[in-house]
């Protein structure tokens, strides 16, 4: 097991007034008790375009991505800064309910509701306070296209989601969140339970909405990084190491630790 | 801009709902607290009158045997010795959880090692039927059945300690059974599979390994038994005979702590001492139970902290 | 005797254990039904019991059974769900909930003699209720509210952690995703427990002799008016339930068919209780599927 320098670090920073930023974190610290998962995370992360987190399991990448909407708040300790529309959201005073409307989270399992693929959909709409039957049903139409998955089930839109491949019941979770009409889009490990030919698809969706949103995903595939992200991050034990365009990190990484890593010479 | 500013730093439906929500769900919580709070409370106070108010000697009243609380004896003290009920109920928990166990045993092992699918799949059923009887049904067949058995076999009555036994074992074993059913399932699988795999026979397996493993377990389940053996109170009160006198063999009529109440405590009056007198029965009842909770507890840290 | 033997011996004696078993519970079945069924008739379920004389019924001891047991579901379901909900969801880890969880396995293993005493105290003597089927409804919802209350905390913990993590992502508050998510798809088990703790309820007697009283006065099944002394539906009044009419006229015995009414009626509830038994097993099953199958 190599060691690799803790504090070297190469983080590429944007000018926020040439840039728009989605959405930035300032010196954040993630504590599980007595673990320090996290340690000093800065990180900006562009509006329009797909950053991506790698690095090896256990290393903190999910960690990072939860407190983004504050689904680290009941098990962990998060101090510092996010920073989102000049605002920031992690501090008490926030309504956390409402920040992540415009906050949504894609998780690693898919995780549909035990309901119908239109009330997977209709029914977080109806309870967000949307009471029209049509503008909910355009939603869903809407939602479904954008996440890639309307043609194949518009005939069917009664079935239990449950029915549903892997590959579907993912692109349902991610119509589910869309139609809440976030700004920002966290996923964590997205394709990890999905056949080649479902993550084809998955982002095939992604890249399309990438247009639209600040798009944050966890991977643990390389390829899937460099095949469709514009911003990389390496996370190791807890630290950022580097960020920067996909095409640098995968070129010409500034880090010997993330060189190693995607060399597959790592560890 | 500030649009959002506001809807994220302000109140909506949703934390308004959560916050009445949580305060109602702690409410339903508080109040069975309150229940338990009380029940101790009430109990307490009126189980203690008999020693505080009317000044019996809690000495005697655990060992004298002579229990005829509205009459005095020749020195003016009540006579409220509550011996032969004490040892009822003791005798009669002791004796059905001895008798049970090695059938739990059985029954335990056989759903879990010798035929694990099969075996659960049918008396899964068996062990919910035995504790879904209600007990006056388990005391009605002891009084037309077990009574007259026991009176043609043994002689005397018929009623009496061994019936009482007999019913209860029918009655905790199914308790017995499935709380030592969970231990042995917790018995993780590869200390089995390395006894079977240095070519031990599955009883060598069954005796040496699981057996041994389980045995906190073991001692937990047989408690919780003797804990509902203890408790039982219509059941053992239509089969004992409910004669309050020190049981001098196993088939003479007896009685219980709680068979003394259920039969005493509508003929005597609020406030009286043969009234409190019962309370103090019940007090003893309440202090087993909170016992046997605490032996449980105890096994059960004893042996999170071997692990 | 060599390791074989020993196995073998050991295999038959646990399987005549339990063959033994087995054979009690058939025995005991077996004989309730047996003797029992002859007696259970249209007129036994309906007419009301005879003190002195043969041929009477169950009728109105049977009413009084299902009404102590809607009334009794009626009370604790609500309160086992908020406390299993408060529980599961809300509960910080310190002293007081360590303090409350304690308390409710304590209530959880007093006997019902204790717990019926207690409703005797608190209601039928200091709150004046007398005997009667609300002081009876609360007895019993004492005597349930602790299993009760697990099973609710049990079958909401059943539901995968993920489901409660979409909730939440999608802006629910825990309360709606308790709810909206979780409810609906711990239904299955709550409603399973809740027939099982009806069977347990319906069978009780000790925690109502003294709480709902031992004795069933004439009711008038055309007076529905739940003020009214005779009205089955009136709260107030004192109702002997089925199983506690076992164990009176098997206790004073002046009942000259005693043995034939206390079969029959014991052949009743071993009915119930094996009806309440199936039907949680059948509707558990029914209702995950039709939650979780199309609509
Ligand atoms: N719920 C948790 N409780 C305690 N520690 C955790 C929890 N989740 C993650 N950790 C710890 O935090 C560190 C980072 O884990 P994680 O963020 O899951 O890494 P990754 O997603 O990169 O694989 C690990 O050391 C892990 O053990
Ligand atoms: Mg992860």
């Amino acid at each position: 097991m190599k060691t690799y320098s803790l504090t070297d670090n190469y983080v590429h920073k944007f000018d926020p007034t040439k840039t728009e930023i989605g959405l930035s974190t300032e010196n954040l610290q993630v504590f599980y008790g007595d673990n320090h998962a996290i340690f000093d995370g800065t990180l900006q992360f562009r509006k329009n375009a797909i950053t991506a987190m790698i690095g090896a399991s256990g290393s903190g990448k999910s960690t990072f991505l939860r407190c983004l909407n504050r689904m680290n708040d009941d098990i962990a300790t998060v101090q510092g800064k996010i920073m989102y529309q000049d605002i920031d959201i992690n501090t008490p005073e926030i309504n956390v309910y409402e920040m992540r409307k415009h906050v949504g989270m894609v998780f690693q399992r898919p995780n549909p509701f035990a309901k119908s693929i239109f009330k997977n959909i209709s029914y977080p709409l109806r309870k967000s306070g949307i009471k029209n039957k049509q503008d909910i049903a355009q939603r869903v139409e809407k939602s479904l296209r954008q996440a890639a998955l309307w043609d194949e089930v518009k005939d069917d839109l009664n079935r239990s989601a449950l029915d549903l491949s892997g590959g579907q019941q993912q692109r349902l979770c991610i119509a589910r969140t869309l139609a809440m009409n976030p700004d920002v889009l966290l996923l964590d490990e997205p394709a990890s339970a999905l056949d080649p030919i479902s993550t084809g698809k998955l982002e095939q969706a992604l890249q399309e909405l990438q247009k639209n949103y600040t798009i944050i995903m966890v991977t643990h595939s390389m390829q899937q990084a460099s095949r469709i992200s514009d911003y990389t991050a390496f996370f190791h034990m807890g630290h950022i190491l580097e960020f920067d365009r996909t095409e640098r990190i995968f070129t010409r990484p500034q880090i010997q630790a993330t060189e190693d890593y995607i060399s597959g010479n790592f560890g | 801009m500030e649009d959002i500013k506001r809807q994220l730093t302000h109140s909506s439906k949703a934390t308004k709902q959560d916050r009445y929500g949580k305060a109602i769900a702690f409410f339903c919580t508080f109040l069975i607290g309150l229940l338990v709070v009380s029940i101790l409370y009430l109990v307490a106070s009126r189980g203690l009158a008999t020693f505080f108010k009317d000044h019996v000697s809690v000495w005697d009243f655990l060992t004298k045997q002579n229990w005829n609380p509205s009459q005095v004896d020749k020195n003016g003290s009540p006579l409220v010795g509550a011996l032969p009920m004490i040892v009822g109920s003791f005798s009669v928990t002791i004796f059905s959880a001895v008798l049970a166990t090695p059938f739990a045993i059985a029954m335990a092992l056989f759903m879990t090692e010798i035929e694990p699918r099969r075996g659960t799949k049918f008396l899964q059923p068996v062990i919910e039927l035995l504790v879904g009887i209600p007990s006056v049904v388990y005391g009605f067949v002891g009084l037309t059945i077990v009574v007259p058995v026991v009176r043609t076999v043994f002689g005397g009555t018929g009623f009496g300690i061994l019936s009482g036994t007999l019913v209860l074992f029918v009655m905790v074993l199914p308790t017995i059974t499935s709380m030592y059913v969970d231990s042995l399932r917790a018995v993780p699988r590869f200390y089995r599979e390395a006894s079977l795999a240095l070519g031990a026979t599955r009883w060598q397996t069954i005796y040496k390994v699981v057996l041994r493993a389980s045995i906190p377990g073991l001692l937990t389940a047989i408690i919780f038994g003797m804990a509902r053996a203890f408790g039982e109170a219509l059941a053992v009160q239509m089969v004992i005979g409910n004669a309050s006198l020190l049981p001098h063999n196993l088939i003479s009529p007896a009685s219980t702590l709680t068979s003394v109440l259920t039969t005493g405590m509508g003929n005597t009056v609020m406030g009286t001492l043969p009234n409190n007198a019962l309370w103090s029965l019940a007090l003893i009842l309440l202090l087993m139970s909170l016992c046997f909770n605490l032996i449980v507890r105890y096994i059960g840290k004893k042996g999170r902290m071997a692990k | 005797m060599n390791a074989k033997k020993i196995d073998k011996l050991a295999t038959a004696i646990i399987g005549f254990l339990v063959g033994v078993v087995v054979l009690i519970l058939v025995a005991l079945i077996g004989y309730i039904l047996v003797t029992g069924l002859p007696h259970v008739s249209w007129h036994f379920l309906t007419s009301p019991s005879q003190s002195f004389l043969k041929g009477g019924g169950i009728g109105d001891q049977l009413f009084n059974s299902l009404y102590l047991l809607v009334l009794t579901l009626l009370i604790s379901f609500p309160i086992a769900l908020g406390a299993g909900i408060y529980l599961f969801e809300y509960a910080p880890q310190n002293w007081v909930t360590s303090t409350i969880r304690v308390a409710i396995e304590v209530l959880s293993s007093l006997p019902s003699v204790v717990v019926g005493l207690f409703g005797f105290l608190l209601f039928v003597i200091e709150f004046k209720l007398g005997f009667s089927i609300l002081s009876g409804a609360i007895a019993l919802t004492f005597f349930n509210l602790p299993l009760l209350t697990r099973s609710v905390e049990n079958s909401l913990a059943s539901v995968p952690k993920l489901q409660r993590e979409a909730g939440l992502a999608l802006g629910f508050s825990r309360w709606q995703t308790v709810l909206g998510v979780i409810f609906p798809e711990a239904l299955p088990g709550i409603l399973t427990a809740i027939i099982l703790s009806a069977g347990r309820i319906f069978g009780e007697a000790a925690a109502l002799i003294y709480t709902a009283g031992q004795s069933a006065p004439i009711l008038n099944f055309s007076n529905w008016n739940p003020l009214s002394p005779t009205s089955p539906l009136n709260p107030m009044r004192p109702a002997e339930t089925l199983a506690v009419h076992i164990w009176k006229i098997n206790s004073e015995g002046i009942m000259p068919d005693a043995s034939a009414v206390s079969a029959g009626a014991s052949a009743v509830l071993i009915l119930a209780v094996l009806i309440f038994n199936f039907s949680a097993r059948w509707l558990g099953n029914r209702i995950y599927r039709k939650v979780t199958a199309s609509k």
